[in-house]
């Protein structure tokens, strides 16, 4: 454990200057690279494996068979944030697929027109008003919070597979369910590894944002309007004189958000609310 | 009969020039933009793309995507607040390298396409609203629609995109970091040298696969 510290405090001395919201950086880097090395040696080999030898229908099968049982705790989670009818949704889709869907393993709700939800406890303490809390990297589980580690305690006690009881047969559908989860992400990890440059941190980012938008159901209070973003093809007018028109906020007080913890974040924006009315496109969200 | 059909075809090609010309007169609106972009170009990929054919893939992104595209917003969003600090050749090699990097990124993207639908939603802007964010989402059977935001703004030679979000993960703000620290650490300099080493390593395997 010591040595984990020190590595920790390696870790943050090389990188400079450091992250606010990462404050574990060496820690989390150290669990990154066991990820990678795991991923590298057994994860994505047995995922491209299982991709190559069961056909296409038969993936197909084993993830909506896994994903049909987590409807359950996604509706019980949208009903845990207040959204009822989301959960009646996530209830049906199960009823249906369970059913008709011979046991899950077919999809018959989402041709219905009954969508998915993507939901989990770390998203219900979010939406109570619990803010991301620092970075974390777990070895196996990847990228995470402090808020969405507590969740994941919950998730995982109320997982139907994690708790199925002889253990031979949890220990098979838990292997099985991840192989079936890696081998969907192969395409998006080799995209991953093309776009970053360092991909620790464009990972983080990347969580961080997916997890914010999840939060809010793919609706996030607009923060890359404020971003500054100076300077086009075509040169505009001097900026002093440019700025009524445009909504305002300068660079200068824009920077400084980005790398500021998402609950201060919202604190701000919430101060600079008033002075900022949105336009029409971010009103009506609840339409859908 | 044959009369008939030339002057058809007068009037077809009447049409289609008249299509142009009020295309570019009053403009398409953000939407219609992303969906007849999209939809061609899925098009394409489905009829003319064999086994994601990385320099096809390349050459449809260049020839049909990336005029909507303006980059240097895209990159002076993404250097963020070092941007002013760039000479204007460090700029202009910062929105090239940039460029070659998303392109690669979103061939590779377009490669792992495979007969998703597209759900595009009715655009929620004032007809006058000069800066808009158009939802696409994809559907996919057996997992939760993936939503697309294109934002876009209005410029003089029409509507472009300064940033995409992808399941809510900002293309712009994602490079944000990485493009500080490179930055923090060998100057602009140094990040226009990470972006070419990193387009470079892109470039082998591809090279590679070709023979």
């Amino acid at each position: 454990m010591a040595a984990l510290l020190l590595s920790g405090a390696a870790g943050c001395a090389t990188t400079g200057g450091g992250d606010p919201r990462d404050p574990a950086e060496g820690f989390n880097r150290a669990m990154y690279s066991f990820n990678e090395t795991f991923d590298q040696a057994i994860g994505k080999p047995v995922a491209t494996a299982y991709h190559d030898v069961v056909p296409e229908q038969g993936r197909y099968w084993v993830r909506n068979f896994f994903a049909n049982i987590a409807d359950l705790w996604i509706g019980a989670n949208n009903l845990l944030q207040g959204k009822p009818l989301d959960a009646v949704t996530d209830w049906a889709r199960f009823g249906f697929n369970s059913t008709i869907g011979l046991f899950g393993i077919n999809d018959v709700a989402s041709e219905m027109g009954i969508e998915k939800h993507d939901e989990d406890f770390g998203q219900t303490f979010g939406r109570w008003g619990a803010g991301d809390g620092p970075y974390l990297v777990w070895p196996l589980l990847g990228p995470s919070t402090v808020r969405d580690s507590a969740g994941l305690l919950f998730d995982f006690h109320f997982d139907p597979v994690l708790q199925h009881d002889p253990k031979g047969v949890r220990y098979a559908t838990v292997a099985l369910r991840a192989t079936s989860k890696r081998a969907d992400l192969l395409d998006a990890s080799r995209i991953l590894e093309e776009a970053a440059l360092d991909k620790y941190v464009f990972q983080r980012d990347a969580y961080l944002q997916r997890r914010r938008s999840l939060i809010y159901d793919g609706n996030p209070p607009r923060a890359s309007r404020d971003l500054p973003r100076a300077e086009e093809t075509a040169p505009v007018a001097p900026r002093s004189e440019a700025a009524p028109a445009a909504p305002v906020s300068t660079p200068a007080a824009a920077t400084p958000r980005a790398a500021l913890p998402p609950h201060l974040d919202s604190a701000i924006r919430l101060l600079e609310e008033p002075a900022q009315p949105h336009p029409g496109d971010v009103s009506g969200s609840s339409g859908s | 009969m044959f009369a008939k059909s030339l002057r058809l075809a007068t009037a077809a090609a009447a049409a289609a020039f008249a299509f142009c010309l009020g295309a570019a007169a009053q403009e398409q609106s953000p939407d219609a933009l992303v969906k007849s972009v999209t939809l061609e170009v899925v098009g394409i990929i489905q009829k003319d793309v064999k086994d994601g054919d990385r320099r096809k893939l390349i050459s449809v992104i260049e020839d049909k995507v990336l005029p909507h595209f303006n980059f240097t917003a895209m990159t002076s969003s993404a250097v963020g607040r070092n941007w002013d600090k760039a000479t204007p050749e460090q700029k202009s090699r910062l929105v090239d390298e940039f460029k070659t990097l998303l392109v690669r990124t979103y061939a590779s993207s377009l490669a792992a396409y495979s007969n998703q639908r597209f759900d595009f939603r009715p655009l929620r802007a004032k007809p006058t609203d000069t800066d808009v964010t158009v939802n696409v989402r994809v559907l996919q059977s057996g997992t939760e629609p993936v939503q697309i935001d294109y934002d876009m703004e209005k410029r003089p030679n029409g509507w472009k995109v300064w940033d995409v979000r992808v399941a809510g993960i900002s293309l712009v703000a994602n490079y944000r970091t990485e493009f500080d620290n490179q930055v923090r650490q060998g100057g602009i300099d140094g990040l226009i040298k990470a972006l070419q080493t990193k387009n470079k390593s892109l470039e082998k395997p591809a090279a590679g696969a070709k023979k």
